[in-house]
């Protein structure tokens, strides 16, 4: 008999490892989930392209130029060599909006991914992001007298701070009494809506000082904004919040890979059981772990806030939605450093990209691109599930087959 | 010619391991035909190609005189081809009836299932076979044995000539097995042909015809079951010749490193599940709780590596009262824990081999400084793990879920002995694990008592408690209810691990 065509049952069945070492193709694609690969992303991104090529198509745009324009409304053009010194100045602006978007995306994936890492579902990045930017707005709207440095640093840690406290309480119900996050940090996502309201709505105590009619905070002070060090600032260039995001990729891969912690965290996250066995304490881990990744996105919200918006008005909070997008974020960057800084950099282009500031109007009416945004954003976040799914019923297969396993 | 089934030259390659190496292996209808081999020695491999989970890469297989191709499930089940696996695979909500007719359902008019006529069916088999069940009873609802019959009736149901079973004993009792035994008889002499997986030496020798042994993919013989023996087998399966008795000194005691005192403890539904325990281990010696599983054993280990809360008693290591001290702690004192359930609790499957090693001592200076881990010493460390124990088919970069049980036992039993611990406290220690890993696991054993440490085993098979512990204890309902030599026959122990045995001074 022939040696050709290996039966897709087997298939399932494969192990990554020395005897499934990727020799069909469920065996590789486990192995690439596992090894943090990038095909599989990769994979998902250009489906969730085409499927959205589909829907232009039916609305009868032709999906290729639209993809060409929003390529181009994402500013990555400024990056190939032919563009030509004609389109530079509109590409660098676009590009600008693309990275200050890429930001808090960074940093709230991140919070998502650290979560995951140890075995949690973060789904309250975006509360943690709104109150991290209400600490952040009143830290940069007071203090007036204070020299620039101290007070973006004292703003940037209130922010963070705020933010870890906040998916703290998340952390704290899961490791005392045992309480679902996924759950808990929903319901503190509306709570921090709501606490914005407050804080900012007319009448609130941090609502605009000098007009009172507006349900909007203070400005914060010039001393108290970052850095833009490219790009016009009155045309919100790139301001340093790009450093510190990415800062932050490298602390989550070097704490998470290289330090005690880092290890007890994937402990956690792997094996609980295992993790308990050996001495480390779960319960702390969770607690430690919520906190840090509030502080992320605590973080997100100083670096929008004390960048690019400088106040924070009540319809912004409640339309606010980077925090959500920081899992898709992560769930596309399959949780790792590099795979986070991708995928923030595709949804910040896609968001900037298809905005009615870059997207070229006689291509694609930008009040429809905004929605296909959302459709592209909803079949990645889609395909990345579905991706999960089918992994996840692969191993269930192996499961229904237990005497492929290595008796144990 | 009667043969119901031969696989000619079957050779299944995965990547450069070769899994199955031109196997040879035939079964005639109206046998017991045992396949016997260490784990990874191809066994499952070679039934996963009966049952059209693999193609082989070359080989042919030939049902009842005609050359098939096994390309799904579904065709083996055509060709009359049964599998009962180890692990079940009910549905735990649904009667005996329903799960047997799933997926060949008799149907009334109108399409739907004839409850009566399923009834009916699985009435009439389970009598001709003796395999005794109450087809209406739900599948959550009845024993391990009773699931396995049903498991053995679907097969039959759907007209199985050829019936594999994987490691059915397993998950039996001792009088569960004997049932099945008498099951597996009843249809030999239907004239059924019955592969057997296993790799416990007596049982093969008890239900088998022949015997075919295989090692690392290829079949080494295939030998009648009379005449054979468990030596002669054992050397076949393991290529050399085993040591089936543990050959060890006799102990020398020293002083008392680990005392339990009057310990009461909780299980996890808050009933009291030890109750009043006091044992003593001695510096060189190896003591072994036997008993029955459910009577407290678990919690009692539990309680001792710091992983349960004590209710009363006290914990002493080394003259110091440690009760209430955690894992951590106890791992300070002194205490090492090669726990029960090593998917579970011993390892991080997904971590590496030089980080499964790390797990009990990642805070120290022999893996990390100030807060960060060195991976170089990681590394380091795990190789010489790997040398000393013999860790097969792994790098310290290998994931541990790669290795096989025996391997990965291995790693647990290295990590823990790698802390130079005082007490070595071994759950299960065998679980699971073939005949050479078994008996390089005794082994080490032995050889660390024999360096000065106390040994607490805690094992459910009596002949291994009978073959390496000095003194056991046994357990019955939270309580040690006797202790015997190593001598103490296994009706003895029996009498006293149900409780039916004097009480004597523990």
């Amino acid at each position: 008999m022939s040696a050709v065509d290996e039966p897709l049952a087997g298939g399932a069945l494969g192990e990554p490892g020395p005897e499934g070492g990727g020799q069909t193709s469920a065996a590789r694609l486990a192995a690439y989930v596992q090894g943090g690969g990038v095909i599989v992303p990769l994979l998902t991104v250009v489906l969730a392209f085409l499927a959205g090529g589909l829907v232009i198509l039916v609305t009868g745009h032709n999906p290729i130029s639209t993809y060409k324009a929003i390529f181009n409304g994402t500013g990555l053009n400024w990056l190939l060599p032919w563009t030509s010194s004609a389109d530079r100045p509109a590409a660098a602006l676009n590009l600008q909006q693309t990275l200050i978007l890429t930001v808090p995306l960074i940093l709230t994936g991140l919070a998502v991914a650290f979560a995951f890492r140890c075995g949690l579902f973060n789904i309250g990045g975006q509360g943690q992001y709104l109150m991290g930017s209400y600490a952040a707005v009143w830290a940069g709207s007071s203090f007036a007298g204070m020299a620039h440095f101290p007070h973006v640093i004292v703003a940037a840690l209130a922010a963070a701070f705020v933010g870890a406290l906040w998916a703290g309480i998340a952390g704290l119900l899961k490791a005392t009494v045992g309480a679902n996050e996924v759950i808990s940090t929903i319901m503190l996502n509306y709570t921090a809506i709501y606490v914005g309201d407050y804080l900012f709505g007319l009448g609130g105590p941090l609502q605009n000082g000098a007009q009172r009619s507006v349900p909007v905070s203070n400005d914060i002070v010039p001393g108290a904004k970052l850095h833009v060090f490219w790009g016009d600032p009155e045309l919100q260039g790139l301001h340093i919040g790009i450093f510190v995001a990415l800062l932050a990729l490298v602390v989550f891969w070097v704490v998470l890979n290289r330090s005690t912690t880092g290890y007890e965290v994937r402990a956690v996250g792997l094996n609980p059981e295992a993790a308990r066995s050996s001495g480390m304490s779960v319960a702390r881990n969770y607690l430690l772990v919520m906190a840090v990744c509030g502080f992320f996105a605590g973080l997100a919200g100083a670096m929008d806030v004390l960048g690019w918006q400088f106040r924070i008005a009540t319809n912004d909070i409640d339309i606010s939605q980077i925090g959500f997008y920081g899992i898709a974020v992560a769930l596309l960057g399959r949780n790792t450093a590099v795979g986070t800084f991708f995928a923030a950099l595709l949804f910040g282009g896609l968001l900037s990209g298809t905005s009615q500031r870059n997207l070229d109007p006689t291509i694609f009416e930008p009040e429809l691109a905004s929605n296909l945004t959302t459709i592209i954003q909803g079949l990645v976040v889609l395909f990345v599930s579905a991706d999960v799914l089918v992994i996840s019923i692969l191993r269930s297969g192996r499961r229904l087959m237990p005497w492929r396993r290595s008796r144990s | 010619m009667d043969a119901a089934l031969e696989l000619r030259g079957i050779t299944k390659r995965f990547g450069r391991i070769v899994a199955n190496d031109g196997v040879d292996f035939d079964l005639r209808a109206g046998e017991v035909h045992a396949l016997l081999g260490e784990n990874g020695a191809g066994k499952s491999t070679l039934m996963s190609i009966l049952y059209g989970l693999y193609h082989p890469d070359e080989g042919e297989v030939i049902v009842r005189g005609e050359p098939v191709r096994i390309d799904s499930p579904r065709r083996a089940i055509d060709l009359g081809i049964g599998m009962v696996h180890q692990h079940f695979m009910l549905i735990p909500v649904m009667t005996v009836a329903e799960n047997i007719v799933l997926a060949d359902e008799p149907r009334s008019a109108g399409g739907l299932l004839d409850v009566h006529a399923a009834d009916a069916k699985v009435r009439a088999l389970s009598e001709r076979f003796g395999l005794a069940v109450n087809p209406d009873a739900v599948i959550e609802d009845v024993s391990v044995g009773q699931q396995q019959r049903v498991e053995i009736l679907k097969s039959l149901y759907r007209d199985a000539q050829i019936l594999v079973l994987d490691e059915p004993t397993a998950v039996l009792t001792a009088q569960e097995t004997q049932d099945l035994f008498k099951v597996l008889r009843a249809l030999r002499d239907d004239g059924k042909a019955i592969v057997f997986i296993s790799h416990k030496l007596g049982e093969v020798l008890e239900i088998a015809d022949r015997v075919t042994v295989l090692r690392r993919g290829k079949r080494i013989d295939t030998v009648p079951a009379e005449g054979a023996t468990e030596a002669s087998l054992a050397r076949l399966m393991v290529g050399r010749d085993v040591l089936l008795r543990v050959d060890k000194a006799p102990p020398h005691p020293r002083e008392p490193i680990l005392e339990v005192r009057d310990l009461h403890v909780r299980d996890d539904r808050d009933l009291p599940a030890v109750q009043g325990v006091d044992l003593t281990v001695h510096a060189g010696e190896i003591v072994a709780v036997a008993g029955v599983d459910g009577n407290g054993q678990s919690e009692l280990i539990e309680a001792v590596t710091g992983l349960r809360p004590v209710e009363q008693g006290e914990i002493v290591v080394e003259g110091r009262d440690r009760t209430g001290a955690g894992a951590r702690d106890m791992v300070v004192a002194g205490i090492s824990h090669i726990a029960e359930d090593r998917h579970r609790r011993g390892l991080v499957l997904n971590f590496n081999l030089a980080e499964n090693f790390a797990l009990r001592e990642y805070r120290t200076r022999k893996y990390s400084r100030h807060g960060w881990l060195s991976t170089r010493r990681m590394v380091a460390a795990a190789r010489s793990l790997i040398r000393e124990f013999d860790v097969r088919g792994g790098e310290p970069e290998t994931l541990a879920a790669a290795l096989s049980g025996g391997n990965q036992q291995k790693c647990v039993i290295a990590r823990e002995i790698a802390c130079n611990p005082r007490v070595l406290v071994a759950a299960q220690p065998t679980r699971g694990l073939d005949v050479g890993a078994i008996e390089f696991v005794h082994r080490r054993l032995v050889a660390e008592r024999d360096a000065g440490r106390g040994i607490l085993l805690m094992s459910l098979e009596s002949e291994e408690v009978r073959s390496l512990a000095d003194r056991i204890l046994v357990i019955y309902e939270g309580r040690i209810v006797g202790e015997f030599p190593p001598d103490a026959t296994e009706e003895e122990l029996g009498i006293a691990m149900t409780g039916g045995g004097r009480r004597e001074a523990a």
